[in-house]
């Protein structure tokens, strides 16, 4: 009887004995895991790929994509440093950015939805987005000519546009600035590896950080308008202008006419076909500005 | 009379020569290597024969498999990503181990065996005797409780540091600081616990253990009547405490002639180190399994010492 009782009693403390360094164990793990889990932003994930959570928990880690990707630029993270989770695959865009071929051949054989089967139009991919991080560095702010990663952008003209500014410090010229369209930006990276500075001026980012977001209450009342087709509150008044007496001005055309005698609007200042007159040098003045 | 640990093998070597006393040991490296070999032939030589690594990879550019422990891991981070070729890799592995005894994976495909059979081998050439004690439950805690920290953090984070998968990927994709983890397996295996990782701690280990249990192929022991307690199979073997119930312990039991604990790996090097050919692998029925005695019973025995642990 005795002898059960010590069996039984070390039984019991071999039980927690286990139990207390396997606990510690996992503690350990699972306090690893908050950092081993972080994804630094210069470490991008291959197209399809799920939101970061959900991809730790579906990626095998098994590299199948690293392999199929025809330009090599996947790769595995390897343990330690500030590397991603183990084991999951990424690239980076300065060293070797996704060349996004149409058939996407690194995602059909992924044996798990880590990389999302159902996509297949890799326009559609958003593996980030491009910033133009550095105003004072891009070259383009100096109203210098470079527009590279304007050219070099695979859904050419609409993830990257160039908008025309003054340039102010010459007083006669434009300054060609790239302008990044979150709507069409893949996050391909192709952009940051070809941009032309020692550093890069425009990077692609996680969309996390790149995006702002605008309160869920926020309402832009010109678009409410649109949608509703007229205004939601009272009716629009009509604008006052200080015009010279005989003289109207027309909302829907943005155009200045005399009013003819019997106190209609006239056709006498329709700019296409300029008379001369008030109303026709008024109008200049604005199909210039135009 | 047991064999002092110098003359460990003699006897086997002189009765059935080198190929004959490390038949086993033999093709388990070539088996190992040639999976490995496999795995590298792709990127290494374009030939695509395996393409992944044993957490999930595609034989053949048709045939997935996916390996159980991170199944059961996405399962218990509540993955969205399961589809049907993750299921139908992961069944194909399980029934695959299922038939040739699961802890198989240990012995013939693990790139850590090698790992830790190397430490057990310089522990014998060094002498070193001691050994912490670990409970043999261990691995079972391990393996719950990393389902619980993918669960807690929804992420296979037991893959952040699986010496398993380490190892594997990093010999084919790149190993970073992965060397470091190999390093100390090596040395706990070495200094601190005999049998240390694979035989005591490895949640993977437990998880092939669990499937495999019901494994029709198995060391048999017919010959065990020959058995002269020279006790090498004990000291080679990477589980020693299931090998009583196999031979004359268990005879006078009227226990099966097989190792049937589902710990046993199948590497055979009891077969390989038993001059007498007591061991060699064959087939359990059902019908012989029934007399089966649970692995307390088997511990008892050494522990009652009816059966005498190696020394």
């Amino acid at each position: 009887m005795a002898a059960k009782q010590v069996s039984r009693r070390r039984f019991l403390t071999d039980m927690a004995r286990t139990a207390c360094g396997v606990s510690l164990f996992a503690l350990g793990l699972g306090l690893y895991a908050r950092r081993g889990n972080a994804l630094p932003p210069e470490f991008i994930r291959p197209p399809g790929a799920l939101d970061e959570e959900k991809f730790l928990a579906a990626c095998t880690r098994c590299g199948i994509c690293v392999r199929d990707c025809p330009y090599g630029i996947l790769k595995l993270a390897e343990l330690g440093g500030e590397n991603p989770a183990t084991g999951t695959p990424y690239f980076i865009a300065r060293t070797g950015p996704c060349e996004m071929c149409e058939d996407i051949p690194c995602i059909p054989n992924c044996p798990t939805g880590a990389l999302d089967h159902a996509l297949t139009d890799i326009e559609k991919a958003r593996m980030g987005l491009a910033v133009l991080i550095d105003q004072e560095a891009c070259i383009a702010f100096q109203g210098l000519r470079c527009e590279v990663c304007f050219n070099v952008c695979p859904v050419r003209g609409k993830a990257i546009t160039l908008e025309y500014q003054p340039n102010k410090r010459s007083g006669r010229h434009a300054m060609f600035i790239p302008v990044v369209h979150s709507e069409y930006c893949t996050g391909c990276g192709l952009c940051e590896k070809a941009c032309i500075l020692e550093r890069e001026a425009i990077k692609v980012l996680p969309i996390r950080l790149a995006k702002g977001e605008l309160g869920r209450h926020y309402r832009l009342g010109w678009k409410e308008k649109a949608k509703r087709g007229g205004s939601l509150v009272t009716p629009d008044r009509e604008h006052r202008f200080n015009l010279p007496e005989g003289v109207e001005y027309d909302y829907s055309t943005g155009r200045i006419y005399m009013k003819d005698k019997s106190g209609k609007a006239g056709s006498t200042a329709d700019p296409a076909k300029p008379k001369g007159g008030a109303a026709s040098i008024l109008n200049r003045g604005i199909q210039e500005a135009k | 009379m047991a064999t002092p640990i110098e003359e460990l093998g003699h006897d086997a070597l002189a009765k059935k020569g080198w190929l004959g006393a490390y038949r086993w040991l033999i093709l388990r490296r070539i088996t190992q290597l040639s999976i490995l070999g496999l795995f590298l032939l792709g990127p290494l030589a374009g030939i695509w024969i395996l393409k992944g690594n044993l957490s999930s990879s595609l034989l053949l550019d048709t045939v997935p498999m996916v390996e159980p422990i991170v199944f059961l891991q996405m399962l218990a981070a509540g993955a969205v990503g399961i589809t049907t070729t993750t299921v139908i890799g992961f069944l194909i592995v399980m029934v695959f181990y299922a038939l040739v005894g699961g802890r198989a994976y240990c012995a013939w495909v693990c790139p850590v065996n090698i790992v830790t059979d190397t430490a057990h081998w310089l522990r014998r050439k060094l002498g070193i005797r001691t050994s912490a004690k670990i409970p043999d439950h261990a691995r079972w805690w391990m393996l719950g409780f990393v389902l619980v920290v993918a669960a807690a953090t929804g992420s296979l984070a037991w893959e952040l540091v699986n010496p398993v998968s380490l190892t594997h990927r990093g010999i084919i994709y790149g190993m970073g600081a992965g060397w470091a983890v190999i390093l100390g397996i090596f040395a706990y295996d070495l200094l601190i616990a005999r049998h240390g990782w694979c035989g005591h701690l490895c949640p993977m280990g437990a998880l092939y253990s669990a499937i495999g249990s019901m494994s029709a192929i198995r060391m048999r022991s017919d010959n065990r009547a020959a058995c002269d307690d020279c006790m090498e199979c004990f000291e080679v073997c990477p589980e020693p405490r299931i090998l009583p119930p196999a031979l004359k312990q268990g005879m006078k039991q009227g226990l099966p002639p097989a190792v049937l604990s589902s710990l046993c790996t199948n590497c055979g090097r009891c077969a390989d180190i038993c001059a007498k050919d007591v061991f060699a692998f064959g087939l359990v029925l059902p019908r012989e399994r029934m007399a089966s005695p649970s692995r307390e019973g088997a511990a008892k025995a050494v522990d009652e010492g009816t059966i005498k642990q190696a020394p």
